[in-house]
């Protein structure tokens, strides 16, 4: 069944993290969703926002959901940060009515009005619990061959609320690649923080926090590690030389977007997954994998 | 540590009375704030930190300094800047305090305050991520990497070369920002939304000596369930 979503792609999926915009909009279109871009989105303002003014960040993050609430849709945000921010800002207006009220004020200078009822939807939470697994598992044209799998969750889809996964523990990576036939590994790490922004103010501090991610990753034989979140993936991708400099290590972990893996096993077109995006060789395994299906 | 010196055993003094109002009054935006008080110093979120093992007050010890009236040395501690939100402590809290939130209102209220803090490049790169949204509505990730190493280290700028290479290389660079279509009305629900704030700041405070402890946290509203 075809639903329509209202696609949030966030600032960093326009240009820098693309690999992650166009696989989730292939992976979708592939699964006879809808994405419809909200015309004329805002940044959400992430975290570094809330820590200046609150009633300013409420209203600016407001202003997205008040354009989707315009379209009737649900927003789809496959950002980590974006997804956080955006229902938190539903989650404060929900609890505190004088907040509704006053970023309603504010976003009525714009000639919009938010009623609370937008739902933020992430893209893992709709694969596996609208569209569901058994459906995604019928379209799998690629089988992933054992290709051992690190699922890192990061912080923000299952945390601070309780989303649409545990909170400790998340399992739904773990079952969407393991039903791809993908060996997904023990990944006792799968929630820990990869620092974000403090990778440029306290760097050595988010270092640490990477490499630590990567030593677990390999300690478990990972060939590659999915992640759902622009920051984390360019953290552990775009910093890795930089952590083997700093610790005298050979890390040559491909990161991948989950959506461009599941993208793979659907039978995708490389190309259209935005696998030429990525800073680190995706390896044998994975590029026989993408490549078989030109054969 | 500094302590402040008090007037009287207990007592807190004018500085202290004036950011407990401001932080009290950022706590109050939390959903289910009030549950500061429920704090049984277990420990729970220091040892659930991923980053605590690099801040000089830990967060059971944030909550332990601000009941004891110390929020001024919080003030001037770097801990409240090294916190990346990853949420670890608030999800595991045995007594549900959303500490991530209560440090994001620590940190509002250190702004707001204008105190000096020990990590200023936090403050830097907020500050120009907040110019960087008001210019063109959205983030623009190398303008603001930019203007943060022009401002914190223009040496280390350079290390970036190799970097916006293969950006360039992967079609991953962004050269110019674009700013989106409505960028006057978001100004205008930006400057409506920061004189909404501007209202709930009180022109000034009273200052009625107070002990300090549990009795400062009577003005907030009690025990109120929701957000369980």
């Amino acid at each position: 069944m075809t639903v329509r979503y209202a696609y949030y792609p966030g600032c960093s999926l326009e240009k820098t993290q693309r690999g992650y915009d166009e696989s989730v909009r292939e992976v979708f279109k592939a699964l006879e969703q809808e994405l419809v871009e909200i015309d004329d989105w805002n940044c959400c303002g992430a975290t570094m926002y809330m820590s200046v003014k609150e009633t300013v960040s409420l209203a600016v993050s407001a202003r997205n959901l008040a354009l989707a609430e315009k379209m009737g849709l649900e927003i789809l945000a496959p950002c980590s940060s974006c997804f956080t921010t955006l229902s938190k800002t539903n989650r404060i207006l929900k609890e505190i009515p004088e907040m509704h009220r006053d970023v309603n004020e504010a976003l009525a200078e714009g000639g919009l009005s938010y009623s609370g009822k937008v739902r933020v939807r992430h893209p893992l939470d709709i694969l596996m619990n609208d569209i569901g697994l058994e459906t995604v598992r019928a379209r799998f044209q690629r089988n992933l061959n054992g290709l051992k799998i690190a699922p890192y969750y990061g912080c923000q889809i299952v945390r601070p609320d309780k989303t649409f996964d545990d909170r400790e523990n998340p399992m739904l990576l773990d079952r969407l690649f393991g039903a791809c036939g993908g060996d997904v590994v023990y990944f006792p790490m799968k929630v820990r923080c990869c620092g974000g922004m403090l990778m440029t103010t306290f760097e050595e501090t988010a270092l640490k926090l990477n490499k630590e991610l990567l030593e677990c990753a390999l300690n478990n034989h990972a060939d590659v590690m999915v992640t759902t979140c622009p920051l984390c993936h360019f953290n552990l991708e775009a910093y890795q030389g930089k952590i083997n400099n700093f610790y005298k290590t050979t890390y040559n972990v491909p990161i991948m977007y989950f959506t461009q893996l599941l993208g793979i096993a659907l039978g995708l077109p490389a190309k259209s997954l935005g696998l030429d995006s990525s800073f680190i060789p995706l390896g044998g395994k994975i590029n026989s994998l993408a490549e078989a299906h030109y054969a | 540590m500094e302590h402040a010196t008090h007037q009287l055993p207990g007592l807190m003094t004018r500085t202290e009375a004036d950011l407990r109002e401001i932080f009290l009054r950022q706590v109050e935006s939390i959903p289910a704030g009030e549950r500061i008080k429920r704090c049984i110093q277990c420990g729970t979120c220091t040892g659930s930190c991923p980053v605590s093992y690099a801040m000089d007050i830990s967060p059971r010890q944030l909550i332990a300094l601000f009941r004891a009236g110390e929020l001024e040395t919080i003030m001037r501690s770097r801990s409240i800047w090294i916190c990346a939100s990853c949420y670890a402590c608030t999800t595991r809290c045995p007594s549900g305090i959303k500490i991530t939130d209560v440090i994001y209102a620590l940190k509002r209220t250190v702004m707001e305050k204008g105190y000096e803090s020990k990590a200023p490049q936090v403050q830097v790169l907020a500050k120009l991520f907040v110019d960087n949204l008001m210019s063109y509505g959205r983030l623009h990730e190398g303008t603001l990497i930019r203007k943060y190493y022009m401002k914190t280290g223009i040496f280390k700028l350079f290390g970036f070369i190799p970097l916006v290479k293969k950006m360039y290389e992967t079609k991953r660079l962004a050269l110019f920002p674009k700013r989106i279509k409505e960028h006057r009305s978001l100004s205008r629900i930006v400057k409506k939304a920061q004189e909404i704030e501007m209202r709930h700041v009180p022109e000034k405070s009273e200052y009625l000596p107070e002990f300090v402890g549990y009795r400062g946290l009577g003005v907030m509203k009690l025990e109120s369930r929701k957000g369980e």
